[in-house]
């Protein structure tokens, strides 16, 4: 059942029950209580990002669930399954099921990345050197990190650092990962890359997924639940969409201010500013008068993942939005990411023919243009045919927003492709 | 009801509780690393090590020969230096090659040994140990399901083993041909008279006495260091780097100590 943000995430049928359950899970440090009486979920199947503000005991909850610590008080149960009980086969099999993905990557310094993305396979599984060999080279290369295997970790740079933690976490193709700040210190495109990247091996390899992270919020297109850590509690458990609307002080000190006024990849307006925009703008309109939305979107976002990488799949989210700002917002339009390869442009002052008028300058610009940085992102010598698609709709304020977006999505036309061989864009006659 | 303590009981009972606080942790740290101990020896004899020892006894072995090699010829040169004075004046110069030998063989070539190597590869055990302590690391190991004493404590162990008692062999040879150098070259003993001496002087025992001493000392040393490493994360005195810097110094000064109380006790067992 999809829920939720439309996040192109498929949910696999939940079982019975939560797959992780933490009830009542209390850890003390010195004097100091981290976490107090926790209770979550963790679901099958779903990507789950856990958020709050530094030092409130993230990473600690993510290690009870591993087993590097443990709780001074309350159980962690694994399908219905009291971890703590667990006899030395069942939690073998347990743990075999898990990879960790550390804050500050652990790589091993006196290893080669190769070595240190094979190690999991070397000392844990009896796989013959030849099959450890094509499995490692092959995370690599879907890493784009093939150049470097023969490097050593203080010889790369920290985003490639990062990238060789997440393929050491998946080489071993484990049932549930966690993520542990995955995106700390990259910049804004490599940080949507890599939340690209887990949403893309997630829907793949159906992996349960556990994250930490502070990219709010961008994390809310590629999670499925969102459990926000505050004074040692869960005091939310939901969808991105519910916890738009959870009231707590929790949003007030740490939410509001990461969400900011823009987005970091596109500029444009987080979805939370994006909707408090909508309503103040349209409460000064009348009830008869019309406004027109316009969505864009990126035709097979996977394919362009696939045949060009995620940086440049993220760099042509940002272009994209770097254009429709710079000729929407001139006549008062504001715009947000809808999903992970769709932006809607709300055009408060326009009507439909101005905004046509617009979309054909936005064309043009686009032709002449192109999105010139694309083939830097992408690996040399890879080619790949790709769509913009745009439609129109118009409403009036009193219609939910989402149906005008809906029905703009069902305006959708081509309105320009991006042809390797001309390294532009050509207009679809 | 109990009574108000007044500052003389004080006075009197605060250094006892200090002195049982410290005789309590003695204890416990004793106990942890005995436990630790014969966890790694049990933990060499799994699958999966041969090529982690092997690395290690070059890392141990192979690449302290230089420096051991170098000690025992100063060693063996000042020894023949100082001792042809002495018994130059008792008129038994001629035993200087027994002196050299018995000498460097049961004391010196164990003791010289473990002391070099602690120096050279202990400390280098504890840093790198400490540093996979405390950068995350081992917490990786753990949740890669690699038991973190098997794969970075029991090698060394095995390793420090094979390469103690090599590496004292080393130090011995070079050591009886330093004494040669100073004796015979330079201050005229007669050559053939030294090496009678050392042959006839050194027994079997004497040589597998040292070795057993030398065997106990890598036991000694690798323990300590790689303890010091591993548990770098618990110190109450500092965190980090720091930490790393203190643990070092600490399994350096330690293994010393040990070594030289060892050297006492193998050696009360031996004679």
């Amino acid at each position: 059942m999809r829920q939720g943000f439309p996040t192109g995430v498929r949910v696999m049928a939940t079982s019975m029950g939560p797959l992780i359950e933490f009830r009542k899970v209390t850890k003390r440090f010195d004097n100091r209580t981290v976490l107090d009486a926790v209770d979550l979920e963790i679901h099958e199947g779903e990507v789950s990002t856990i958020i709050g503000k530094s030092g409130s005991g993230k990473s600690v909850l993510l290690k009870h669930i591993i087993g590097l610590l443990q709780p001074d008080q309350g159980t962690i149960r694994f399908e219905g399954k009291d971890i703590a009980a667990m006899t030395r086969i069942e939690w073998d099999a347990y743990t075999r099921q898990i990879s960790y993905m550390f804050q500050n990557n652990a790589l091993f310094d006196s290893m080669s990345i190769f070595e240190n993305v094979a190690l999991p396979l070397r000392q844990g599984t009896r796989l013959g050197k030849r099959e450890i060999e094509q499995r490692v080279r092959k995370r690599l290369e879907q890493l784009e990190l093939g150049d470097v295997m023969a490097k050593y970790p203080s010889e790369i740079s920290g985003g490639m650092q990062k990238r060789v933690a997440l393929a050491r976490a998946l080489v071993t193709d484990p049932k549930i990962v966690l993520f542990d700040e995955p995106t700390t210190g990259q910049d804004p495109i490599r940080k949507n890359a890599i939340l690209g990247m887990i949403a893309e091996y997630h829907r793949k390899f159906e992996f349960t997924a556990v994250l930490i992270s502070h990219e709010i919020p961008d994390v809310y297109f590629i999670s499925n639940r969102i459990l926000a850590l505050y004074d040692g509690k869960i005091v939310f458990q939901g969808s991105p969409e519910d916890f738009e609307s959870f009231d707590h002080p929790f949003r007030d000190e740490f939410v509001r201010s990461l969400e900011g006024l823009q987005e970091e990849l596109t500029g444009l307006y987080s979805r939370r500013h994006f909707k408090v925009r909508y309503q103040t703008d349209l409460a000064r309109k009348k009830p008869h008068e019309e406004y027109v939305a316009v969505l864009f979107s990126i035709e097979d976002m996977d394919a362009i993942i696939a045949n060009l990488g995620h940086d440049a799949a993220q760099e042509i989210i940002r272009s994209l939005g770097t254009y429709i700002n710079k000729h929407f917002g001139e006549v008062g339009g504001f715009s947000a990411r809808q999903t992970i390869n769709e932006i809607g442009t709300v055009l408060p002052f326009s009507d439909l023919e101005e905004a046509e008028r617009i979309l054909e300058d936005f064309i043009v610009d686009l032709k002449d243009q192109g999105f010139c940085n694309v083939y830097p992102c992408a690996e040399p010598g890879r080619c790949f045919e790709f769509k913009i698609m745009a439609g129109l709709s118009q409403g009036k304020p009193q219609v939910e927003l989402e149906s005008i977006m809906e029905f703009a999505r069902f305006n959708q036309q081509e309105i320009a492709r991006f042809q390797c061989e001309l390294r532009r864009i050509a207009i679809d006659a | 009801m109990t009574e108000p303590r007044d500052a003389q009981t004080t006075s009197v009972t605060t250094p006892i509780n200090a002195l049982g606080r410290m005789a309590l942790r003695v204890i416990d740290d004793l106990g942890a690393i005995a436990i630790f101990l014969l966890k790694s020896l049990f933990l060499i004899f799994r699958p999966k090590q041969i090529p982690l020892i092997v690395q290690q006894v070059y890392y141990i072995g192979a690449r302290s020969a230089t420096i051991v090699m170098l000690v025992g010829l100063f060693t063996g040169m000042v020894l023949g230096l100082q001792l042809y004075y002495t018994l130059v004046q008792f008129g038994s110069a001629g035993v200087l090659g027994s002196a050299v030998g018995l000498s460097l063989v049961r004391e010196l070539g164990p003791v010289m040994t473990a002391i070099m190597i602690t120096a050279r590869a202990g400390s280098s055990m504890t840093t790198e140990i400490g540093i996979q302590r405390i950068s995350e690391q081992i917490d990786a190991l753990t949740t890669m399901r690699i038991d973190p004493v098997r794969f970075l404590v029991s090698p060394r162990l095995a390793a420090s083993v094979i390469s103690f008692p090599l590496l004292t062999a080393f130090f011995d040879l070079i050591g009886i041909l330093g004494g040669f150098f100073t004796g015979v070259i330079l201050l005229g003993l007669d050559a053939g008279t030294y090496f009678y001496r050392v042959r006839t002087s050194i027994e079997m025992q004497d040589i597998t006495g040292g070795f057993a001493k030398a065997v106990v000392f890598a036991v000694i040393v690798s323990t300590i260091c790689c303890f010091q490493g591993f548990f770098t994360h618990l110190r109450k005195d500092s965190y980090g780097a720091k930490a790393v810097g203190l643990s070092t110094t600490s399994a350096v000064v330690l293994s010393c100590v040990m070594i030289l109380i060892s050297d006492y006790v193998v050696t009360s067992f031996l004679l």
